[in-house]
């Protein structure tokens, strides 16, 4: 029998175990964006006809969430066990490289979702932001926070200290997501800046995940997966290499 | 019949140290084997490129006719090993990372054999104590029954008493002793030479990454008829000087003396006598491990 789901599991239990910060602490996080950001913009900006700001606001954060906390999981998952050496325990036993793989990628993914529905919820004490069309809207979710988990793979992999983490995670990840559209429709930039949005892949997953919400968005979902899903397979698949060639992990 | 451990050829090089220089090494199955050698001989790469932590730059290594790179799976699967670093995982208790490690080998409803284990390493009262919370002694003995839930027929164990007050040794060899008994082939490291000596039938010292000395336990001590003759003297009393070429040791008034064979023994017995040095203690023994290992070191180093 496989190894994989007591990897899994083992993977998803390391992040349950300390909701509090994993799950709790950026939920709380993403309320305060809705909070501070729906009270000074409520009133002045409405991105879609019909549709009020804050629940415009409430997928961005949603996917925000996601896919920060996606990449959160399974790159400190991998810099902690090499760091404290633990990495071993799951070296030493006869565990594919796609096993391994998957079950990062998966605990990753899982980890996105339960603190993306987090924010929803949360985002539904203040209004219903509607769900138009909830399959697009899970497969954006899944989508995006493969791709981030997958990133946090390569990032724990290439990671010696948390410094390392600490620096891809706020020259990378963090610019990528806020300049992604999640607090403004980028049909409110000047043209230049519209087409460099353009550019940023995470702006179609969050594009794409508002149109399972509101049935709206600034480009057709078709095209936001055209974009999205060869995205995650490349950066799976480098991910997936990366593990095979034994990088930092088997020297 | 398949050797536990083959090794041929094995070479490792760092961006500035060969670790490794071409190590020949055959292990058969049941054997009780001792990897000796000073800190830097390569004891630890080695043992690292066996569990395919580390892989070799020339040469192969198989486990129970598996090669560690090109049949990793098999060969992961007959091999147990015990790190040299006190690792643990500080989210989860003792027993949560038996049944993970069992699941990683495929294996599930483990718990019986996890509870043996348990009770074998006296860890029963802290299965669900959580790993971090465990005194070095105890986690040392958590990562000996993470080696073991798989029942691996070759279990590799780096160091595994460093830190472990005596008696859990104790508790702890007559435990391996026992699976050695049941058939599994042991490999230690350790740096205690009379632990190598008491349970290792056949012994290969590593120095600057080569092997230097292989041969079983006994031919080592064995070698030619010389013997020790330990003498403690009155704590006034002096060596007679004649004697000073025959100390191999002195540790106080506790004299350790080199006897070429039991000839010997009649004129250092005259000599103390006649220099009238009042002897309180005598013991006569074969040389011990770490005499031969000192010597084998000191030799090859003179080479």
């Amino acid at each position: 029998m496989s190894g994989f789901p007591m990897l899994l599991r083992k993977e998803i239990l390391r992040f349950w175990k300390v909701a509090f910060q994993t799950v709790m602490a950026p939920v709380l996080n993403a309320l305060l964006y809705l909070l501070i950001f729906s009270h000074v913009l409520e009133a002045h900006v409405q991105v879609y006809p019909g549709i009020g700001y804050t629940a415009f606001l409430i997928p961005g954060l949603v996917m925000m969430s996601a896919l920060q906390n996606a990449f959160a999981n399974s790159s400190s998952s991998l810099i902690q066990s090499k760091i404290t050496g633990n990495i071993v325990f799951v070296l030493l036993p006869p565990l594919s490289e796609l096993e391994f793989f998957g079950a990062y990628l998966i605990a990753a993914i899982v980890r996105g979702l339960v603190v993306g529905v987090g924010v929803w919820l949360v985002g539904m004490v203040f209004i219903d932001p509607g769900l138009a069309h909830p399959i697009w809207a899970l497969v954006f979710a899944i989508l995006a926070s493969a791709a981030f988990g997958a990133i946090g793979i390569v990032a724990g992999i290439w990671a010696d200290k948390f410094d390392h983490l600490a620096g891809v995670q706020n020259f990378v990840i963090l610019p990528l997501t806020f300049l992604s559209g999640v607090f403004y429709s980028i049909h409110s930039l000047s043209p230049f800046w519209q087409s460099v949005s353009h550019l940023n892949p995470v702006f179609y997953m969050i594009d794409g995940f508002r149109y399972g919400f509101h049935g709206i968005s600034d480009v057709s979902p078709w095209h936001s997966l055209a974009v999205i899903l060869p995205c995650t397979l490349l950066i799976c698949l480098l991910s997936l290499q990366l593990l095979r060639s034994g990088y930092k992990l088997r020297t | 019949m398949t050797a536990a451990v083959s090794i041929r050829g094995l070479e490792k090089r760092y961006a500035s140290v060969h670790a490794l220089q071409g190590i020949d090494l055959e292990i058969a199955e049941g054997e009780f084997f001792a990897l000796l050698g000073p800190n830097g001989a390569g004891k630890t790469t080695l043992i690292s490129i066996l569990a395919g932590l580390t892989r070799a730059s020339a040469g192969s290594a198989e486990i129970m006719g598996y090669d560690v790179l090109h049949k990793s799976r098999h060969a992961r699967r007959n091999l147990g090993v015990v790190p040299q670093e006190l690792i643990f995982d500080p989210f989860f208790s003792v027993r949560e990372m038996l049944r993970f490690q069992s699941g990683y080998f495929g294996l599930r409803d483990n718990d019986a054999w996890i509870d043996e284990i348990l009770d074998n390493l006296a860890l029963t009262d802290k299965a669900n104590t959580n790993t971090r919370l465990l005194s070095g002694g105890m986690k040392r003995r958590v990562l000996v029954a993470q080696a073991l839930v798989h029942k691996p027929p070759v279990i590799v164990l780096d160091e595994p008493t460093a830190g472990v007050d005596v008696e859990l040794r104790q508790t702890l060899w007559a435990f391996i002793r026992r699976l050695n008994r049941q058939g599994h082939t042991i490999l230690l490291t350790t740096h205690y030479l009379e632990e190598a000596e008491a349970l290792c039938n056949r012994v290969a010292m590593l120095k600057a990454g080569r092997v230097v000395a292989l041969d079983h336990t006994a031919n080592l001590l064995h070698s030619g008829d010389e013997r020790r003759l330990e003498i403690t003297l009155a704590p006034a009393d002096q060596l007679p000087a004649i004697l000073l070429p025959r100390l191999v040791k002195q540790e106080g008034s506790l004299h350790v003396l080199r006897l070429l064979d039991y000839a010997d023994l009649e004129g250092i017995l005259t000599t103390l006598r006649t220099s009238g040095v009042a002897v309180v203690g005598m013991n006569l023994r074969q040389i011990d491990l770490e005499e031969v290992f000192i010597r084998i070191m000191g030799q090859e180093s003179d080479a």
